[in-house]
């Protein structure tokens, strides 16, 4: 009798996709609200030296210096000697105070006197220019900087 | 006459939409993880009669425009730089009101008297690489850790670097106040004493 036809076995049945989109769309969503988009254009080089002592960095606080040779397409117009960059553009070390002072005015109003500056250096820089920075700094009586760093053991090359 | 239905939109490709703006945005991510050494910079403002430092109490470690390392006027590794302070710190040779009750080395009178009073003083040249500067200062920080991180594990039971670390990130759990407070009696123990000489210009 055809209506008690057995199945025909051993296929099986498709995988229901109907809830890809929903799943693609969660990731989506995840990476959309955990991305930060670059906010400073890096114009040096900058591959930072290794330390293994690390303490963390409070974000809404800080203030980014940048320094370092220029990167590979700036080196035509701007040598191969360090440089320092804060913000978007390249700054003269007699320019430093006033490109800081003008980061700092950009913080929230109550963490502007807890401000720590962040200084990203490249591994190859001399320093010297470090030393220059620094003494800027006292200058400013922003005492507070964190060298970042790359985590790893900084003894092994 | 009879409206007709809108025919329904063909969802098929909103898959493929999806994915390629979740490429789009994984590639983009760099989830941002800044770490690195916290320093606190000396004031800009003149000491009228700046302490004397006992030569005993004075740990110098120099660094030339080669990235070499000479410390108490001994060439060395910089793997050996941490024993180095944390022998120099521990030490503890001091005697009556300046005896280290805690230190746990060799107790050499030529060397320093107490962790209060030793002082680690740094000397760069100005070619000196950054890598370098940075691997001191890391591996002098280390020798100051371990010791803090032994004090803190005979008194309290838990290791200084980590409770810290905890607190930072605010995944301690427990009395904050209480850890706060017992954090600074180790750092009483041992202040973190570096100083950073002016750095010579190369060649002197």
């Amino acid at each position: 009798m055809s209506k008690f036809k057995k199945k025909k076995g051993g296929e099986i049945p498709a995988v229901n996709t109907a809830s890809l989109p929903d799943i693609v769309f969660m990731l989506l969503f995840f990476f959309m609200v955990v991305t930060v988009l670059r906010d400073n254009n890096l114009l040096v080089q900058n591959t930072l030296p290794k330390a293994d002592q690390l303490e963390k960095l409070k974000k809404d606080r800080s203030v980014f210096i940048y320094a370092g040779k220029p990167s590979a397409r700036y080196k035509d117009k701007y040598g191969t000697e360090g440089k320092i960059q804060i913000g978007d553009k390249f700054t003269d070390i007699s320019n430093v105070k006033f490109a800081l002072t003008e980061a700092r005015e950009a913080l929230r109003p109550e963490l502007q006197d807890k401000v720590m500056i962040a200084l990203k250096v490249d591994e190859e820089t001399k320093t010297g220019l470090v030393t220059d920075i620094k003494q800027q700094l006292r200058d400013l009586n922003m005492l507070k900087i964190i060298y970042i760093t790359a985590p790893g053991d900084p003894t092994d090359q | 006459m009879a409206r007709r239905a809108t025919p329904e939109v063909n969802a098929g490709s909103m898959a493929d939409i999806a994915f390629l703006l979740l490429i789009f945005f994984l590639v983009t991510t760099t989830i941002e993880k800044d770490k690195g050494i916290a320093r606190q910079l000396p004031p800009d403002e003149e000491i009228e009669d700046p302490p004397i430092i006992k030569q005993k109490n004075l740990f110098i470690v120099s660094v030339n425009k080669d990235d070499q390392l000479l410390v108490e006027d001994e060439l060395m590794k910089v793997g050996d730089l941490r024993e180095a302070a944390i022998k120099f710190l521990d030490n503890g040779g001091g005697v009556g009101k300046e005896a280290c009750s805690y230190c746990k080395g060799a107790r050499d009178p030529k060397s320093s008297d107490n962790p209060d009073k030793a002082v680690i003083s740094v000397q760069n040249d100005r070619l000196t690489s950054y890598s370098m500067y940075i691997t001191v200062q890391n591996e002098l920080v280390a020798a100051y850790n371990f010791l803090r991180n032994r004090e803190s594990q005979r008194l309290f039971g838990w290791k200084f670097t980590e409770v810290k670390q905890a607190i930072d990130e605010g995944s301690f759990n427990g009395n904050e106040d209480d850890a706060q407070d017992k954090l600074e009696r180790i750092q009483k123990l041992f202040p973190l004493k570096l100083s950073e000489a002016e750095p010579k210009k190369s060649g002197q």
